[in-house]
């Protein structure tokens, strides 16, 4: 009985987050989903505590990266980064999808897969609009990278975050083992891209009558960010948690920007942290109550190299069902009992999977298909092939890159 | 004779200038623009992709504010190059299937190969080759640049 109660709250918290229903918004379904399930003693108290305390951190680390990137945001860094690129273009589409590829790789690394998503795309598609180019290979590049670019960093992916600490490794080893992996995602998505768009990419100058001014670039900000990079490999050398440095980052942003108060909460996004921790203690529920039980039979053991490609392939298929983080927080305590390699290669899975929808999900897919039937908005089938170009091939190619860099590292 | 010329991003300026050269001065011209609905949707819809986030949308004018008025002012370039009254339409949408129906009771589409520059099927891209299999009147198909000579065909071996 506590099985199923577990997976139906789990179900709705996921339905809530798909469909977002406006008389039941995400948060509350988990907080509130959460609540039940110790109300009713299917999760103890102290269960329920342990998650939290077990969250707490990467939630907190989640919202002080959300507040740099904003800072960066407000400090002009984004724009900046959209004359940088319309610049370096030179008026010629290929050159602008390097520039598009250098600024996502970058900004998914170092600011996060949701900065690129929120902050940087609509950037881009501006850049290209403005340039008169046609913005498609540019906004699918935008896209995929801040995907399959988000392997490099901890800080990189939510999915990383929740990982990391899972994983018992340094901020610096984390990246190291995960740069060739990185590189290698990085490889595939441009071989890809610009062979898909071939015909789009090779028409000389755009013609744009604008002219662009040089960008000032926010040295401010960008030093904040190179010293919160640079406290985070030093954090795990002299033993702090590197929490405190980007909450130290996000503070000096702040001092700087001075944003409103309400727009400071706002850029933290207390709804989605609240869901976070919601969805994380649902999530333990349902896995102390069989899912853990049932993820362990689907999964291998070992970090031998067709182990790990199994995992990654699983975990790429589970986030592709849900999305990716709830995908993490099923897959990730079922696999960190076989160390840092398994977890790695989970990260994998959901973070270079989802490309296979725009919308990250089958079931959020699903649900756009089923609202809006007949809205042509809703056709990408385009996309789609693009996923299946780059996906399997990304899944094998960074995997074996992962297990290779675990044998020399 | 009603003539709709596409006017699209990359390959306008060809398809303008064989307007100007081929069609008799007493046609009626459309000169069309669609902007894609889909590109600007995963611009600026994140929150759709990214669970349980509710990103505020960024300052600045909306994206399809920015599409919008790119595309008023190609148009207008478009009908400087022309030289001759026409009319400008601004769509947006499935591309292909605009173009289908802003052509429906003209008499000659104009549209430009946005392909890679050899000759063969792949000089002319998916949406283009939507809208030249199904147009519902002639077509006028134009290289954007010089056309590519002929021995950019690869011959078939038995006549190497």
């Amino acid at each position: 009985m506590s099985e199923v109660v577990s997976l139906v709250v789990l179900a709705a918290c996921l339905a809530a987050a798909v469909a977002r229903p406006s008389w039941a918004p995400d948060w509350a379904v988990a907080a509130g989903g959460a609540a039940v399930l110790v109300a009713v003693g299917i999760l103890s108290f102290a269960g329920a505590r342990a998650a939290l305390r077990e969250l707490g951190p990467t939630v907190g680390f989640l919202a002080a990266l959300l507040v740099l990137a904003d800072g960066c945001r407000r400090a002009g860094l984004f724009d900046a980064l959209g004359a940088w690129m319309a610049l370096g273009s030179r008026g010629r589409p290929s050159r602008l999808l390097a520039m598009v590829f250098l600024a996502a790789a970058g900004t998914t690394a170092v600011l996060s897969l949701d900065a690129t998503v929120v902050l940087l795309t609509p950037i881009v598609f501006a850049t290209a609009a403005r340039l008169r180019t046609n913005a498609r290979p540019h906004v699918y590049a935008c896209s995929h990278l801040a995907n399959s670019a988000s392997l490099l960093l901890p800080v990189s992916n939510l999915t990383n975050l929740l990982a990391f600490r899972a994983s018992g490794l340094s901020f610096a080893r984390f990246g190291g083992l995960m740069a060739l992996p990185w590189l290698v995602a990085l490889a595939i998505e441009w071989v890809v891209l610009r062979r898909s768009f071939a015909g789009d990419l090779q028409r000389s100058a755009p013609r744009s009558t604008r002219t662009v001014e040089r960008p000032e670039l926010p040295t401010f900000a960008l030093a904040v960010v190179g010293l919160t990079l640079a406290g985070f490999v030093l954090s795990s050398l002299i033993g702090i948690a590197p929490v405190w440095v980007a909450a130290a980052g996000a503070l000096v942003m702040v001092a700087r920007e001075r944003p409103a108060p309400k727009e400071l909460v706002l850029a933290a996004e207390p709804t989605f942290l609240v869901f976070v921790l919601g969805l994380g203690v649902v999530v333990r529920a349902a896995g102390d109550h069989g899912l853990s039980t049932a993820v362990d039979a689907l999964l291998p053991h070992g970090t031998a190299l067709p182990a790990l490609l199994l995992v990654a392939v699983v975990s790429a298929a589970v986030a592709n069902l849900l999305n990716n983080l709830p995908a993490t927080l099923i897959i990730l305590p079922v696999v960190a009992v076989s160390g840092p390699a398994a977890v790695l290669a989970m990260l994998v899975g959901v973070n270079v999977g989802p490309n296979l929808t725009y919308v990250g999900s089958l079931a959020t897919l699903l649900w756009r298909r089923i609202v809006h039937a007949h809205d042509e908005e809703t056709d990408m089938g385009e996309f789609t092939r693009l996923g299946l170009l780059t996906v399997p091939a990304a899944l094998v190619a960074c995997t074996a890159a992962l297990w290779l860099a675990l044998q020399v590292l | 004779m009603r003539a709709v010329v596409w006017i699209s991003e990359d390959t306008w300026e060809a398809c303008v200038d064989e307007a100007r050269a081929l069609l008799p001065e007493t046609a009626e011209v459309t000169l069309l623009h669609v902007a894609p609905s889909d590109v600007e949707d995963i611009a600026s819809r994140p929150g759709a992709r990214l669970l349980g986030r509710h990103p505020p949308p960024p300052p600045g004018p909306p994206l399809r504010e920015i599409a919008e008025e790119e595309a008023q002012a190609l148009l207008a370039e478009a009908l400087a190059r022309l030289a001759r009254p026409a009319r400008t339409v601004a769509r947006r949408g499935k591309i292909e299937r605009e173009v289908l129906e802003a052509s429906a009771g003209a008499d000659l589409l104009i549209l430009a190969r946005d392909g890679e520059a050899r000759l063969g099927p792949k000089s002319i891209g998916p949406r283009t080759r939507f809208a030249l299999d199904h147009a519902p009147c002639q077509v006028l198909l134009v290289w954007p640049e010089q056309p590519p000579g002929i021995e950019s065909v690869p011959l078939p071996p038995h006549l190497r």
